[in-house]
């Protein structure tokens, strides 16, 4: 699976789907399961239509038919949400631990 | 129009010491697909991050990976990675985790089987070397273990 065409050209991988959506959505949108069965059903149909190594099959799927400007917004400097901060993520990591312990 | 994302990964980088430099290949590796998908064992590997209940969070430079049984549910879940917005996989992992719909796709016999368990690492490791020398033979050592037929590979 990929939705970063120019590195899957130069990386090669032996077979892939393209899928033109924002990063951290490779196989869909959250909660709409729908679409992301069909995104999983097409890359499994893919490894029996690709028979040529290195070819990447691209879906029809659209992000956001009336927005396009996630394209020329995303993965450039300050797009990514800030990050919290050193004491505020181990206080995070601890909760999950706890949360989880018997 | 796709994100052209190794210009930007330059300009992302720029001010650092040294240039990124991209992994190229001039060919693509080819094992034949020997039955219908099907009946393929089929095995998922997700870069994007995902710990299983209490398994250690991931870290930068981090090139170790998780396993996840495929019976997990969501609130077994969680996500680490600083390389792109998580919030909407967090509340959905099947977004960069498609383990649930892959189960259904078993039940609905598209594919032969879900492997178990899943596999997840946390994609943002600099170094080529650490993903081909140690991250990749050990997953691959598992994937030929349970006997896959194909893996599935999901970025985030």
């Amino acid at each position: 699976m990929t939705s970063a065409l120019d590195i899957t050209q130069a990386v090669k991988p032996p077979r892939a789907v393209f899928l033109n959506f924002p990063l951290g959505h490779q196989t869909g949108k959250p909660n709409q399961p729908d679409l992301q069965r069909q995104i999983v059903k097409d890359a499994m149909r893919a490894f029996e239509t690709i028979a040529r190594p290195g070819t990447i099959v691209e879906l029809p799927y659209v992000w956001d038919p009336n927005d396009r400007t996630w394209e020329t917004r995303d993965y450039t400097k300050g797009w990514m949400p800030e990050r919290p901060s050193k004491e505020e993520a181990d206080r995070e990591e601890a909760e999950r631990r706890a949360r989880y312990a018997k | 129009m796709p994100v052209a994302y190794i210009p930007r990964t330059r300009e992302l980088y720029a001010d650092y010491n040294n240039p990124y430099r991209w992994v190229t290949n001039d060919s693509a590796p080819w094992t034949p697909l020997r039955k219908p998908i099907a009946e393929c064992k089929v095995a998922l590997i997700s870069s994007g991050g995902i710990m299983y209940r209490d398994q250690p969070r991931f870290h930068r430079e981090d090139a170790s990976y998780r396993r996840i049984p495929k019976d997990a549910t969501r609130a077994d879940l969680n996500i680490w990675h600083f390389g792109y917005p998580t919030r909407d996989a967090q509340q959905d992992p099947n977004c960069v985790f498609p383990w649930e719909r892959l189960k259904e796709l078993e039940r609905e016999k598209v594919i032969g089987a879900l492997s178990d368990p899943c596999f997840s690492f946390m994609g943002g490791i600099y170094s080529a070397r650490k993903v081909r020398d140690e991250l990749a033979p050990q997953i691959a050592d598992d994937l030929k273990r349970a006997h896959v037929d194909a893996f599935y590979l999901v970025p985030a």
